[in-house]
């Protein structure tokens, strides 16, 4: 339900993935499928199935694609979206928008563990309900820590507490991010806004990124993830919140589906007390630089030298 | 060179199967045993590849269980072979020059397990073509683990290729020449030392993980590897001695025994060290050796596993060191089966668990290995141990008529 309400408030389509269908219809025709057009039967399906399945098997890392290679798999996977749940979703592979470079500050003293964040950022993303995958948690600190890890990341009372503060994390998204020089096939990378991104057709399931990330950002798919079809946010991105498959690694990505079309990420735009700003830092007049200019920020730890994009501030 | 007594490659590849899989009734029943266990595995990891991971006991906190934890022992135990190279060739030490041939099969068989078990641990194992340079993206220099795949392939291809020559040669009852193949023997002995600092540097340079992130995790691996792989190495050949004809002496023993001692302590030495370390000024850094071995907040699961282990670490050690039986087979069997358990467990799990424990925001958790997951170990133990076994069964066939042909 939630979802519904945030997609209904975002703008329509853009142009881009308008022209990746026409493209893809395109490609399909000439590659001459019989049943692509047609499709009555079920053994017709199944074997267009298949035929996609092939091609997304051997296509590219993301990186290495070219534009029309970018539309071509966005094609596909909205097409086998289709066959598979059901579902029309629309998926785009936007680039980053020049001179961009996002921040995010999280207020630790207006934060008050309400957890809509967390919940925001599950039915945006297309999280895996089954297993409960959450990519933010959120820390109940007892006053005199500033330390995530000492605090209370399971706890289920009424909030707030008299006495206690709360703390979220996330991907911090680091300039130098460990988890990035772990990768053996290079699956994860940071893109020039500064999101650290995954190729998930590309990640091998290694884990060695989960074991290099000094903040816990990361997520492994270990079962097949599982969204009930008509919860699924059908506004995906390649990089961001299209569905995920058994055996790669996932994070979070500042929602780059929303961010990247000038949105809040989901969870800054559900905070209902305003602890979370986010913007670009290359902007001098956005939120985030006012806030890193004139408060008291911090980051986590800072002593590993990893430059995260996360700063946290208290009034 | 153009001798027309020469055998050829095929009569060399299948008199090599025939005399693999000669044997008794008991070796029959051996190699049934391991082609059991195998399909068992087999099937546990067929079920592993429909469902994924989460038939294992894994979780996002402990991401990584007893696959890798093989994994890094194994490294070792492959790494150990060249303990006999080096004397047998660097200090033309004759004993191990009788034995060489068969520590490097032990080495193989150690590096499939090494690669299989990386194999059955990825997410994506259909995906593995990205790793390939050239058609796929190899993070090479940045990423250690593209660097342990280069030595721990390069180590399989060195470790394989030399002694099949020499095998090759003395089953045409050649000498080998030299020049052919003694720079890939010296290439091979700083390539051992290669694969286990290697593979140590997967992990130690994780500032991540304090417990791995520690400057001694190399040179300790190598420590415990040359105690643990020649230990293997010991077993390997009291079982030939026992079953074969092939005439293993009482001075290879000797001289293994010296290795495993010095290594051993040397490896005990600084297990001291680094308790030391964690425990003398107990900092939030500790927390993992804690867990290791006092337990924490209530987790307590690999507590019994790394006391056991240094039970047996130090009564493997003193068994090899005061050793009043002067080598007898059965004393050493059960030293060397001591000092390799104890081993396996301490940089097995003990090492790879606690290093996710406690998580980077402080959670502690227990890792159990499920049961499918134990079968596809055990059978990934069982492929080396059967790639080992019909690697040295010809080896000896071959080296023992080279040996009487030279006699005559």
């Amino acid at each position: 339900m939630k979802d519904n309400k945030i997609d209904k408030s975002d703008p329509p389509e853009n142009g881009r993935t308008r022209r990746s269908f026409l493209k893809g219809l395109s490609i399909a025709a000439a590659a001459g499928s019989a049943g692509l057009v047609t499709g009555g039967c079920t053994g017709e399906v199944a074997s267009e199935e298949m035929g996609l399945k092939w091609e997304e098997y051997f296509k590219k890392n993301y990186r290495l694609m070219s534009q029309k290679e970018k539309d071509e798999t966005v094609e596909r996977l909205v097409k086998l979206a289709k066959i598979r749940v059901g579902v029309d979703i629309q998926m785009s592979n936007q680039a980053p928008i020049n001179n961009v470079l996002y921040g995010y500050a999280f207020n630790i003293s207006r934060c008050k563990g309400y957890m809509d964040c967390v919940e925001a950022c599950v039915q945006e993303n297309n999280l895996d309900r089954k297993s409960k995958t959450q990519y933010i948690r959120l820390f109940e600190m007892e006053p005199g820590k500033l330390d995530p890890s000492t605090g209370d990341g399971k706890y289920h009372h009424e909030v707030p507490v008299e006495d206690k503060f709360y703390m979220g994390v996330q991907c911090f998204h680091c300039e130098n991010a460990p988890c990035i020089k772990a990768c053996p096939t290079k699956a994860t990378w940071r893109e020039p806004d500064g999101i650290v991104v995954v190729d998930y057709d590309w990640c091998i399931g290694c884990r060695y990124c989960l074991a290099a990330c000094p903040y816990w950002g990361r997520r492994f798919n270990w079962g097949e993830p599982q969204v009930p079809a008509e919860e699924i946010n059908l506004k995906q991105h390649y990089l961001g919140n299209r569905m995920r498959m058994k055996g790669v690694m996932e994070k979070c990505t500042f929602c780059v589906q929303r961010t990247r079309q000038g949105k809040l990420p989901a969870c800054a735009n559900a905070c209902p007390t305003g602890s979370r700003i986010f913007g670009n830092l290359l902007d001098p007049d956005s939120e985030i630089r006012f806030v890193l200019k004139t408060k008291k920020v911090f980051r986590f730890k800072e002593e590993l030298g990893t430059d995260p994009k996360f700063w946290y501030f208290m009034d | 060179m153009t001798t027309n007594s020469r055998k050829g490659i095929i009569s060399f590849v299948t008199d090599c199967a025939g005399w693999a899989m000669a044997g008794g009734t008991g070796f029959k029943i051996y190699l049934l045993a391991l082609f059991g266990i195998i399909g068992m595995g087999a099937y546990a990891y067929y079920l592993q590849f429909q469902q994924g991971l989460i038939i294992t006991g894994m979780s996002n906190i402990v991401s990584w269980g007893l696959y890798i934890s093989n994994f890094t022992f194994f490294v070792g135990v492959a790494a150990a072979a060249v303990m006999l190279i080096l004397p047998a060739y660097v200090f033309k030490d004759k004993d191990l020059h009788e034995v060489v041939i068969i520590g490097e099969c032990v080495a193989v068989g150690a590096l499939v397990m090494c690669l299989t078990f990386i194999t059955v641990d990825m997410g994506g194992p259909l995906k593995v073509w990205h790793m390939i340079p050239g058609i796929g993206l190899f993070n090479w220099p940045s990423s250690i683990l593209t660097w342990d795949v280069l030595v721990l392939n390069g180590y399989l291809a060195l470790n394989a290729l030399v002694p099949l020559y020499i095998l090759y040669c003395n089953y045409n009852k050649k000498e080998p020449v030299g020049w052919r193949y003694k720079p890939f023997v010296f290439l091979s002995i700083l390539w051992a030392i290669s694969i286990h600092m290697t593979t140590a540097f997967l992990y130690q340079g994780l500032p991540a993980r304090p417990f791995w992130n520690n400057p001694l995790l190399g040179p300790r691996f190598l420590a415990s590897a040359f105690a643990a792989g020649p230990a293997i190495i010991m077993i390997v050949l009291i079982i030939i001695k026992q079953n074969t004809s092939y005439p293993v002496s009482v001075n290879i023993f000797q001289k293994l025994k010296r290795i495993i001692v010095i290594s051993a302590i040397i490896n005990l030495i600084m297990l001291f060290s680094e308790v030391f370390k964690e425990f003398y000024n107990f900092t939030h850094h500790s927390l993992s050796a804690q867990y290791l071995f006092f337990g924490l907040d209530g987790h307590n699961s690999l507590v019994p596993w790394i006391w056991t282990a240094i039970g047996l670490n130090i009564l493997g050690t003193v068994l090899f060191a005061v050793d009043p039986s002067k080598c007898n087979p059965r004393y050493l069997m059960v030293a060397a089966i001591s000092l390799f358990t104890g081993i396996w467990i301490e940089k097995g799990f003990g090492l790879i668990i606690p290093g996710f424990v406690p998580s980077p925001m402080g959670e502690v958790v227990d890792y159990t290995p499920s049961g499918p997951e134990i079968m596809i170990t055990l059978g990934v133990l069982a492929l080396g141990v059967l790639v080992m076994t019909l690697l040295i069964k010809p080896a000896i066939v071959i080296l023992l008529e080279y040996k009487k042909s030279k006699a005559t």
